[in-house]
């Protein structure tokens, strides 16, 4: 898990996140193309996603093809946010039981 | 038409046979995945995903492509209503590869209709499946998102 929040914690990595979004199954070259960064850089940011499991790499052929891999970041949602979004859901809850007995 | 290809990858602390049994067998699936699988998993044999209660709500139906337990399953995979449209078709193929002693499974889904609903429900699909699935394999409790999706209903 400390691999991935490192992993989102730069610009440029989530942006290439954003990107295979966009558009899933990129060549190096492909991503390079809106990136305003070099080659070397971007291979980088991708070798430091792909340890961090949130891209995966497909061979087709001689072309190294990088697909996005939203499955670690799911479990940090289930781990991090979705716990805490449970009690909140319950105040605002309570919150308007109050407010429509209050108008009646 | 554009065809949309996508690759999920989950790496699950547990042995590869524990994974296969866990896509097959419909008891498991009903516990991590919300409906049961249910085939007799031989190359050429249909196969369904339907719901647990007495009718039986069927979601997803296809054909078994290529079965090598416990480290290939490819199944075709469509709604219902497309069973016999075959260019609605798209593919899922499931890879299981130890990697030290971790399992890495692979969930390729290709053949996928571009911006088709099947498309943007598998996207949000596959990795809350796969998430469930790492948890359930590894504490032996999966997440509850399809019970909290019965409660919103509700």
């Amino acid at each position: 898990m400390d691999q991935v929040f490192k992993a989102l914690a730069d610009p440029s990595r989530r942006k290439l996140l954003d990107q295979l979004f966009e558009e899933n199954g990129q060549t190096l070259t492909e991503l390079c193309s809106d990136l305003d960064m070099t080659r070397q850089a971007v291979t980088q940011h991708l070798a430091v996603l792909e340890s961090a499991n949130l891209i995966s790499i497909q061979w087709q052929g001689r072309e190294k093809l990088h697909y996005l891999n939203p499955v670690p970041i799911h479990e940090a949602f289930e781990r991090w946010i979705r716990k805490f979004e449970v009690p909140r859901l319950r105040a605002l809850g309570a919150l308007r039981q109050r407010l429509e007995r209050g108008r009646k | 038409m554009n065809k949309a290809k996508f690759v999920y990858v989950v790496y699950i602390a547990t042995t590869p046979e524990k994974v296969w049994q866990a896509l097959v067998d419909g008891e498991v699936t009903h516990l991590y995945w919300g409906h049961q699988n249910v085939s007799d998993w031989k190359v050429g044999s249909r196969w369904q995903h339907q719901s647990v209660d007495a009718d039986h709500d069927v979601k997803i139906v296809g054909r078994v492509l290529e079965s090598a337990p416990p480290r290939r399953l490819a199944l075709s995979w469509a709604r219902p209503d497309d069973a016999a449209n075959e260019s609605k078709h798209s593919r899922v193929l499931f890879e299981i590869e130890p990697v030290n002693d971790m399992v890495k499974l692979t969930v390729s889904h290709t053949e996928l209709e571009d911006g088709s609903d099947m498309q943007h429900g598998i996207t949000e699909g596959w990795p809350r499946v796969l998430s469930s699935l790492k948890s359930y394999l590894e504490t032996g409790k999966a997440l509850d998102t399809w019970a909290m999706k019965k409660t919103q209903r509700a």
